[in-house]
């Protein structure tokens, strides 16, 4: 037996030994950052690298250490990180995600720090996103309209007019243009789907279109959930095609945007509303003479405008290195390193002057159409207001499911989401 | 022995109940087998097929270029066998004690086991990070293994006590008239006959920190230290999108550790169990 055990012990004394911390940086006066980013594609992940060994090169006393994070978990990881005081000191996230933690103290308010270069670079509706009380707690720099993305030979053939960002389809317009695309289709094959896994977001945002906003801010400060006429536009048109129209299939309100491509490739459907840099997932999945479009998102009264919520780097509160922090996101978000990053991600910049460069405007692959809209794109509505995870996870997401599939009415969607939905922010807003 | 019996229609019924669960645990897998040697376009059919109609290695290929695989494989893999070892070294004695002696220690032991169970890891993953922050063991395998340990250990102990006691003690008893002494006993006798429990327990720990993913990710912080399950997220975007092609293929290489651990120990758990349980 003890010839047994001692081995034993030696194997484990060695993974031991293995596995000791050695984790302190060397004390050289090089100012180290830890730069956690979530670009996960290869064309992106290459971008990042590249700019960070870039400026590794040019600055040798502030070095940037690159670490790849994941969007599946980074809201968890970040929290815990805060509360352990361990956060990387460079944070790439949504702007969505960054209520809690710049409330909870945990990002650094870049206003004294940010230069005026990138501030008057960026719009002020790309600034609002990232705005929390007074303070800025993130630069965003990356962002996705909802786009259409379109069959074009079913398109062409059908003889039905084709929309550009000047002249988009009304909602009407393209619930009329959905009804006569099935129709030539033929049967099993439907104009549009539309993958609704996260219906709120989808609703929320395009609703903007229509001049809905459903989240009203009280002359207290309180926000409240009302639905009007605006709000139903979108939800609406969606539910019509579903449930009365039979224009876009029930199967792939479920889905999220990569299950409906295998139908879309397969001819099986026309269209598909999708964020902007599916393309990429397209431009490399579509098989061999496939050929495809990008359109403009149905207008309501309120033009193309949309909401979204930009990728953003912040900074970490507990960071000593703030200011060097900033120096880096100055470099990293120059506006020739954020077109690489944009097309990296296949995604929009912030910034007017990357925005301008003529690859973002080139027609392949779409890329006009989502410069076209830009300007249009504004902070999604309610990423501000307290008690929206709640609403959105218990009372609206399965509100709008059983809406979009026609298990409830317009009169019940707008019961839950305002009565319902107004219990919930009410225990948020207790002063 | 009549009572053993079962019918034919009772039999069938088994089988049925049997092929199913197997199948249920094998579908996935098969899948993701399949998806792994499946070219971009195949992915992306509206008729997928069980086997690739143009099989490739190029996921594989695409999977090792863009991310350190088999470092991360060697650092779950150095993570996993020492919580496993340590687990079980733990385990052992204390499983022994609590089923031998029967006690307030044993009702306390089997309380712990209970009570840590039923804590979901969000719950204790802050004090646990600040703890370790403390004993300066965050970004290290050393912390990473300790919570390892920690984790598994009240189910190792479990386990082994529940084998601890499937041996007789009048062997033990028997030991002793023969004129050994308790350590004797303990090595000669107790310990042969605990094997097949020790090695299923250490498989359990294993295979638990193979999988793990959270305190891995919260706890090591620089790319050189993540373990496998934390590099395979890699692969994942926002929203569900993910790289498919190469994720099945480093998920399913990821799978093969705990196929090949088990496969080898399987016989040596089963067999043991079954020495000496009758008369021959």
């Amino acid at each position: 037996m003890r010839r047994r055990v001692l081995p034993l012990t030696a194997v484990l004394a060695l993974l031991l030994t293995g596995c000791t911390a050695g984790n302190e940086a060397p004390d050289d006066g090089v100012v180290r950052l830890r730069f956690q980013s979530l670009a996960w594609q290869k064309e992106s992940v290459d971008a990042n690298r590249q700019l960070v060994d870039e400026w590794n090169a040019a600055h040798p006393d502030i070095r940037i250490d690159y670490v790849q994070g994941s969007w599946d978990s980074v809201h968890d990881q970040l929290l815990t990180s805060f509360e352990g005081g361990e956060a990387p000191d460079i944070i790439h996230d949504a702007s969505d995600d960054l209520a809690d933690f710049a409330h909870g103290g945990d990002l650094a308010d870049l206003r004294p720090l940010l230069p005026e270069r990138l501030r008057a670079d960026i719009p002020a509706a790309g600034w609002r996103t990232t705005t929390f009380g007074e303070g800025i707690y993130g630069v965003p720099f990356l962002q996705e309209p909802r786009v259409i993305i379109a069959n074009r030979k079913i398109l062409d053939s059908s003889g039905v007019r084709v929309p550009t960002p000047s002249k988009p389809w009304t909602w009407a317009e393209f619930r009329q243009i959905t009804q006569d695309l099935t129709r030539s289709m033929g049967p099993g094959r439907y104009a549009v789907a539309w993958p609704l896994k996260e219906p709120v977001s989808v609703s929320l945002n395009l609703g903007l279109s229509a001049g809905g906003r459903l989240f009203h801010r009280e002359a207290d400060g309180r926000v409240t959930v009302r639905f009007t006429e605006a709000d139903a536009v979108v939800p609406g048109t969606v539910h019509d095609q579903v449930v009365n129209d039979r224009t876009a299939p029930r199967t792939t309100l479920g889905s999220g945007g990569s299950d409906t491509l295998p139908g879309f490739f397969a001819g099986k459907y026309a269209m598909v509303p999708l964020g902007f840099a599916y393309r990429q997932q397209i431009a490399q999945q579509a098989p061999e003479g496939f050929e495809w479009t990008v359109l403009p998102a149905p207008a309501g009264s309120a033009g193309l405008t949309q909401g979204v919520s930009p990728q953003t780097l912040s900074i970490s509160e507990d960071s000593p290195h703030k200011k060097e922090a900033m120096a880096f996101l100055d470099f990293f978000l120059r506006p020739e390193n954020m077109v690489r990053l944009a097309r990296g991600d296949w995604m929009l910049p912030t910034g007017t002057a990357a925005l301008a460069d003529p690859s973002l405007r080139t027609a392949r692959d779409g890329w006009a159409t989502g410069a076209a809209v830009a300007e249009k794109l504004r902070p999604a509505p309610a990423q501000s207001v307290r008690g929206y995870p709640e609403w959105k996870d218990k009372v609206a997401t399965p509100a709008f499911q059983e809406y979009y599939s026609g298990a409830i009415d317009a009169a019940e969607l707008r019961r839950r989401l305002v009565e319902d939905g107004n219990r919930v922010l009410a225990r948020y807003q207790r002063k | 022995m009549s009572a053993l019996r079962t019918s034919g229609p009772a039999r069938i019924g088994q089988y049925l109940a049997l092929l199913a669960y197997l199948v249920f645990l094998a579908l996935p897998f098969l899948w993701l087998v399949s998806t792994a040697f499946k070219p971009a376009p195949e992915l992306a059919s509206l008729h997928p097929t069980w086997i690739p109609r143009d099989p490739t290695l190029d996921n594989f290929r695409q999977a090792f270029a863009e991310q350190p695989l088999l470092r991360a494989a060697a650092n779950s893999l150095v993570a996993a066998v020492a919580a496993a070892l340590i687990a079980v070294a733990v385990a052992t004695p204390l499983a022994y004690v609590t089923a031998r002696h029967r006690g307030r220690l044993a009702g306390a032991a089997t309380g712990w086991v209970v009570i840590s169970q039923a804590f979901p890891f969000v719950l204790v993953i802050i004090p646990l990070f600040l703890i370790l922050k403390n004993l300066h063991l965050v970004n290290s395998v050393a912390g990473l293994v300790l919570v390892y340990v920690v984790w598994s250990l009240p189910f190792a102990l479990w386990m082994l006590m529940g084998y601890v006691r499937a041996v007789p003690a009048e062997l033990e008893e028997a030991a002793a008239v023969d004129g050994a002494g308790r350590l004797r006993t303990l090595v000669s006798v107790t310990a042969p006959l605990l094997a097949p429990g020790i090695v299923a327990t250490a498989l359990f720990a294993f295979v638990t920190a193979w999988n793990e993913f959270f305190f891995a990710l919260v706890l090591l912080k620089t790319p050189e230290k993540q373990t496998l399950p934390v590099v395979l997220t890699h692969f994942l975007g926002a929203e569900g999108v993910a790289d498919l092609g190469p994720l099945a293929a480093a998920a399913f290489l990821a799978t093969l550790p705990s196929l090949v651990v088990f496969a080898v120990l399987q016989r040596r758990i089963t067999g043991g169990m079954l020495a000496g349980a009758v008369k021959s």
